[in-house]
């Protein structure tokens, strides 16, 4: 299957069952079951479930273009995340359970086996959160957490609570770096966001018409925009890289450095977006919010850039490499094989 | 709109030229310091140039039947890289191997092809560029140089600016004006192949703010050129122009104009046992953004080599990579002036050799963001790239 056989059905699915209408609605507590079990009858959340196991056996890098549009759908559950909690499990001969599955950013074990993750992504909406644990790694079902809003604004994050491990837990013992595969997953959230950013941006600037004339006329616009088009450009392609890879996880330092980059394009994106469309650009109505929110979300998920750029910073620092160009070549940028489908 | 750049690895064919290189680089640059190394591609040394040609690596993608090596765009892409990384002196066959032997292959005669090109690619003729002058900059299109035509060729009178290194070219491809008048902008213009040796022609050097001379200003005092000066043909300079600045922006050289002083500062890092957290970040932001360009860069090599033309993706990696290079000397001077500060012991101290090289790429960082069109140009490309002009 090649990458534009796997990626324009899923943004047929996506554009069919996520408008932006249907964002708002599960952002505001409706259900989002329906949308859901369109997801999964699409059989696109076993993208990376391996062939024997009766999943598309794809690597990361072939799924990189479905978590693209996930974000540039702004997908109000977290299919990227299933997609590789489901491998995983099945990896393990665990058995999946249904529902939307979400990758915990934070974990925090008590004394006494207390479980709690803070700000969890989806966390209102998932029906399964994974959590990395000393031994492991642990799928909770979410319907025995206390479960809290952060009261952010339209926002699906929410702090969960485990009083002792909850009965049912699947316990995969094989050792995951998942907020590296957490930041991963964001980084390509974070890469379809931006570029429809960048689409809604232009072509706002195109209507708007000010002192006679569209406001992209001016040069003083042309060049902001400009400015988050190399954003969102690059960040694109750091995400790429940060997806690659021979199985369904990413590599460590790759996904450090998608997930520094993408967050830096996030933070510059996101202003100039808002700048351009001015006091609309603001409103409930317009639909720019829906993914600049989540910009700024996705950026903090999992890390935010000097978080990771000091990862790369160690790593670099460490490494025996001559220059600075050697360190990329061996540590960051992949290989043929790494990046499409054999 | 712009579409995202695909990642992709260079060939293996491409990266086996590598080892080889490395080997040469390491004998050749043993002995030379990060500050002069840190000079690059102003860095002019014909003897090493002569070298590179005599190893094929002048013209590695230009057409063998031109004494060029016949290879792909990926394989000059690691010999280019490698190059720069390492701080080779490629000033004196640079201009003449990027960008002149490619525009004489597009447009010029085959006599003009036979004469020159491998010539360039034995490291024996050097070029220089006849763009800018005092009142055209930016304004590319407003050249008051003109060359009249005569029984015997063309007469041209003028003067241009900023020119690298045309004291010691050969060769200048000049754009000039043929017929109408100024504001003609883009009409009338023509481009120019100049033996510099020509009478009439006298070559002033202007000293940069770090000591060094390789720009000149260059004046022509009514010079009687053949008929076969001409490059291309008559009229349709601002067309060949605009290609030749899109060869100039399409390869790998618009980020790695800071790198000898980031491995310098590195070495330095590693040396004083590095731990702050600040300077940890930088160096990953700074190698995060160098990997991801360079894998942007190689993307638009791709496409440049798919027979396509690039130009808004390769204005951007152009605009994001001066952005880059101009950063790091800025940072790094922070980094070691706050190192400095929190230790005030002696062990903090730069060395005098990475201090001579923060101070050259400080001064001359602002350079990165005007050669081959400033950093506004590059920008108007882009959002006309985006449909916004």
């Amino acid at each position: 299957m090649n990458e534009a056989e796997l990626a324009e059905p899923f943004d047929r699915l996506l554009g069919d069952v996520c408008p932006p209408a249907a964002v708002r609605a599960i952002e505001r507590g409706a259900d989002a079951g329906a949308l859901w079990s369109q997801l999964e009858s699409s059989g696109f959340l076993d993208t990376l479930v391996p062939e024997a196991a009766g999943g598309a056996g794809l690597r990361l890098a072939d799924a990189f273009a479905l978590f693209a549009i996930e974000g540039r759908h702004a997908l109000p559950a977290p299919a990227a995340h299933t997609m590789l909690a489901r491998a995983l499990l099945m990896a393990e001969r665990l058995e999946v359970p249904r529902g939307p599955i979400a990758i915990a950013a934070e974990t925090h074990v008590g004394a006494d086996g207390a479980i709690s993750c803070p700000g969890a992504p989806y966390g209102l909406v998932a029906h399964a959160m994974v959590v990395a644990t000393v031994d492991g790694w642990r799928v909770l079902p979410t319907a025995g957490a206390e479960r809290r809003s952060t009261g952010v604004h339209g926002s699906l994050r929410a702090d969960l609570h485990w009083r002792s491990p909850p009965a049912g837990a699947l316990a995969g013992r094989r050792r995951v770096a998942w907020r590296e595969a957490g930041a991963a997953l964001a980084a390509a959230l974070l890469a379809g966001a931006l570029q429809r950013v960048l689409g809604l941006t232009v072509a706002f600037a195109n209507e708007r018409i000010q002192f006679g004339r569209s406001i992209g006329k001016f040069q003083a616009i042309q060049h902001q925009i400009a400015v988050l088009a190399e954003h969102a450009v690059a960040a694109h392609m750091a995400a790429q890289i940060g997806c690659s890879g021979d199985g369904p996880l990413p590599h460590p330092l790759r996904a450090a450095l998608a997930k520094a980059r993408a967050s830096e394009a996030a933070a510059i994106a996101a202003p100039t977006a808002h700048a351009v469309h001015g006091a609309i650009g603001v409103t409930a109505e317009l639909d720019l919010q829906l993914y600049t929110r989540r910009l700024h979300e996705l950026r903090a998920d999992f890390g935010a850039e000097t978080h990771w750029n000091r990862v790369l910073g160690r790593a670099l620092l460490d490494s025996n490499a001559p220059c600075a160009l050697d360190f990329m070549r061996s540590a960051l940028l992949p290989a043929h094989d790494e990046i499409r489908g054999p | 709109m712009i579409e995202p750049l695909s990642l992709q690895a260079l060939p293996d064919a491409a990266e086996a030229l590598r080892a080889d290189v490395r080997r040469f680089l390491d004998e050749s640059l043993a002995a030379v310091p990060a500050d002069v190394r840190a000079r690059s591609w102003l860095g002019f040394d014909a003897e090493f140039s002569r070298k590179l040609g005599t190893r094929g690596w002048i013209g590695l993608a230009l057409p063998q039947e031109y004494g060029g090596g016949g290879r792909d765009a990926f394989a000059r892409f690691v010999l280019v890289e490698e190059l720069l990384a390492r701080g080779a002196p490629v000033s004196a066959h640079w201009i003449a191997e990027r960008q002149s032997a490619p525009m004489i292959l597009r447009y010029g005669s085959e006599a003009q092809k036979r004469a020159i090109v491998p010539r360039v690619c034995r490291g024996e003729a050097f070029f220089c560029i006849g763009m800018s002058e005092p009142q055209a900059g930016s304004d590319l299109a407003s050249v008051r140089t003109r060359a009249t035509p005569t029984a015997s060729g063309w007469r041209v009178r003028g003067q241009k600016i900023w020119t690298t290194n045309a004291d010691h070219s050969h060769y200048m491809i000049a754009l000039v004006r043929t017929s109408g008048a100024p504001d003609d902008r883009q009409r009338g213009l023509s481009q120019l192949l100049i033996d510099l040796k020509t009478p009439g022609i006298t070559v002033r050097p202007i000293e940069d703010l770090t000591g060094d001379r390789h720009f000149t200003e260059v004046f022509f005092d009514d010079v009687e050129l053949p008929h076969d000066a001409l490059l291309g043909n008559e009229g349709s300079g601002w067309e060949q122009v605009t290609a030749e600045l899109a060869f100039e922006r399409s390869g790998p050289e618009r980020l790695y104009s800071s790198i000898v002083l980031f491995d310098a500062w590195l070495s330095h890092l590693r040396s004083a046992g590095g731990e702050d957290p600040a300077a940890l970040a930088l160096a990953g932001r700074i190698v995060g953004h160098t990997a991801t360009l360079r894998s942007m860069s190689v993307a638009v090599t791709a496409k440049v080599g798919a027979g396509g033309s690039p130009m808004t993706e390769a204005a951007l990696v152009k605009d994001l990579g001066t952005e880059l290079e101009q950063f790091v000397p800025l940072a790094i001077a922070d980094a070691l002036a706050t190192a400095r500060g929190d230790a005030n012991d002696a062990a903090a101290s730069a060395s005098p050799e990475l201090l001579r090289t923060l101070a050259y790429i400080t001064q001359f960082a602002p350079t990165f963001s005007l050669r081959g069109g400033t950093r506004e140009v590059l920008r108007g490309l882009i959002a006309r790239g985006l449909g916004l002009r």
